[in-house]
């Protein structure tokens, strides 16, 4: 049987019109919510239109007619259809209280794997400029220019130079650190995708160059500048930096899937919020570590005594960890809880 | 890939849709409108911000560096967030990010496949990496589009076939038999019928020679399916013939012409004299 296709196509238009004229609007307000009445007029469209393309598809094939129903079904069918557990509203307090530092504790091995590598990275660079000091010239970057010469002599200059940092001068170099590091966390999370290659060769290669610069200065005697200059703003960067790095490593670790069942697609799905939240929480870390590092960083004694330099960075490093390994663990064990009372409970109705 | 790649879904209620993907040219063409917004977007910032430098030129160069770093990052997130799949590109291009599995697009495949978008863009800014991942995978996607389980679709517009245009007024002699006008939707299948419809709707796109030996060769199979009188077909071209064709099939239930009536065969009681439209 053929359809009348003239009659098919006048009687079902207005509500492949209606369908269309909803979806558009749906996808121009963003989160916007359908009322009761709305989503079921919503739903019986999508129905109406999906009948008809099975029709269109059984008893004609006009091409055209049949792509822009297929094309209304699927836009429909995304909008009806998700995969979230559960209808959420974003509540940022909760988010970074709770959700944050469950993410990087039930990803801590892909971090503690991260930290691993800088510091063989470190170690390695360390090495290299205690036994050839004049590796240092050839490993550092242009970037790293300051840092070519000698470390007392570049202490001593910071030290006489009381006037040089101008609000305007840190703001601008403020902003020029967290667009740097937070590039360089994307990155490291980015690389992930090169079945964790590029992250591991990343994170290994700032390791060298920080074990190179710790290492020269702690030849040269000037340890407490390095603590007074690293601390206040490092406890939060270096942390940051591994934490993308995580997420690279937990994104390397879905694609490779080690002795799991799931197929790749379902590997990739079940990573995406955490590496959603880790990003997003090394976003806020290097924030937080550029404004430091210009403002606070920069200033070295005497107008800033390093005690208070290295006591600030202390207090910023137990705060870190605290807030990574407490937060939301009460949360946590309460769900740990009620999960394992579950079968318990399974038992007693089946007895 | 592919250049008409489509992806087939099947949803739960048994309906199957196929959806066509974005080829490489398209998906470059949208980028281009992108990154021509992101440069009106600097040269905007330029002039407010230069502005701004006469009161405070530090904090316009923060301010600059934090807008153009939130901008270029923020862009593609925000707009295909806000806009289900679509930027200002992909819209102007009637593209549209969507998720494999056909679903809704969660925020996480949106930040993920953009933050991705470094390692594609390799090397420097020449999309080399994403374009070698998008030829190579059946689906068109890039690395950002693996890692997010998302793929890159065509929206097309709605093309309905203008069946007036092509049958309005115009004498159908196959309507004056009924029952065979029956038997022709009844043998023909769905296919042969839009081969048919297709070759009428599509007849000026081809070459004079192309044309008559195409509706010669329709007609004659559909000649094979049902026989038509010979005064039904009598002084009609092939062409005419498979337009008829289509009528039937597409438009049935309009109404018949009146076949000359044999002068054996009685008139009907108050039946009017037999006219030709």
């Amino acid at each position: 049987m053929i359809i009348d296709l003239q009659r098919f196509l006048a009687a079902e238009r207005p509500f492949w019109t209606e369908l269309e004229e909803t979806l558009n609007r749906l996808e121009n307000s963003g989160g916007a919510v359908m009322q009761f009445e709305e989503a079921r007029r919503f739903h019986y469209l999508y129905e109406r239109t999906a009948s008809g393309l099975a029709k269109l598809n059984t008893f004609s094939s006009e091409p055209d007619t049949r792509r822009y129903l297929e094309s209304l079904v699927a836009r429909a069918y995304g909008e009806i259809n998700e995969t979230r557990e559960r209808q959420y509203r974003l509540s940022p307090w909760h988010w970074f209280f709770q959700t944050l530092p469950q993410t990087f504790r039930r990803r801590i091995r892909a971090f503690w794997l991260a930290l691993g590598i800088t510091i063989a990275g470190a170690l390695f660079g360390g090495l290299a400029v205690a036994f050839d000091p004049d590796a240092k010239g050839s490993i550092l970057p242009e970037m790293f220019e300051s840092h070519r010469g000698d470390p007392a002599e570049r202490v001593a200059r910071e030290e006489q130079d009381r006037d040089g940092h101008s609000a305007e001068g840190m703001t601008s170099f403020s902003a020029q650190l967290m667009v740097n590091n937070i590039s360089v966390s994307i990155r490291a999370l980015a690389f992930g995708v090169t079945y964790g290659i590029g992250t591991v060769i990343l994170l290994f290669y700032n390791g060298i160059i920080l074990g190179l610069v710790s290492a020269d200065y702690v030849m040269a005697g000037q340890t407490v500048f390095l603590l007074g200059w690293l601390l206040p703003h490092g406890v939060i960067e270096l942390p940051a930096i591994f934490i993308g790095a995580q997420a690279g490593l937990v994104l390397a670790g879905a694609l490779i899937g080690w002795g799991r069942r799931e197929t790749l697609r379902a590997r990739l799905r079940a990573v995406a919020p955490d590496l959603m939240t880790l990003i997003c929480g090394v976003a806020l870390m290097l924030v937080w570590a550029g404004i430091v590092e210009a403002f606070f960083s920069q200033f070295h004694a005497p107008v800033l005594p390093y005690s208070v330099k290295i006591t600030f960075g202390c207090i910023e490093l137990v705060a870190l960890v605290f807030f990574l390994s407490r937060c939301g663990r009460a949360e946590e064990e309460r769900e740990q809880a009620a999960g394992g009372a579950m079968p318990a409970l399974e038992v007693k109705a089946r007895a | 890939m592919n250049r008409l790649a489509t992806l087939h879904i099947r949803t739960p209620e048994g309906v199957v849709f196929s959806q066509e993907l974005a080829g490489p040219m398209a998906r470059f063409l949208a980028w281009f409108v992108d990154v021509l917004c992101l440069l009106a977007f600097v040269f905007l910032l330029n002039m407010v911000l230069a502005m701004f430098a006469f009161i405070s030129f530090g904090l316009a160069q923060a301010v600059g560096m934090l807008s153009f770093f939130v901008f270029y990052v923020g862009y593609g997130i925000y707009t295909e967030w806000r806009w289900r799949g679509q930027t200002i590109g992909k819209r102007v291009l009637r593209l549209r990010v969507v998720d494999v599995h056909g679903l809704r697009l969660k925020f996480s495949q949106v930040l993920i496949r953009n933050l991705l978008r470094p390692v594609d863009m390799q090397p420097l800014f020449f999309y080399l990496v994403g374009g070698l991942a998008s030829l190579l995978n059946s689906r068109g996607q890039r690395l950002g589009d693996l890692a997010a389980n998302t793929i890159v679709v065509r929206i097309p517009k709605l093309t309905e076939p203008n069946l007036d245009q092509l049958m309005a007024d115009k004498f159908n002699s196959l309507r004056a038999w009924p029952h065979l006008e029956a038997r022709l939707r009844q043998r023909l299948s769905p296919a042969e019928a839009s081969i048919a419809l297709q070759a009428i709707v599509r007849r000026d796109l081809l070459e004079p020679r192309a044309r008559v030996e195409l509706f010669a060769e329709l007609a004659a199979h559909f000649k094979g399916k049902v026989q038509f009188p010979a005064e039904a077909v009598e002084g009609i071209t092939d062409e005419q013939y498979v337009r008829d064709v289509v009528d039937c099939l597409f438009r049935p239930g309009r109404k018949s012409a009146t076949r000359p009536r044999p002068e054996s065969e009685p008139a009907p009681a108050g039946s009017a004299p037999p006219v030709i439209a």
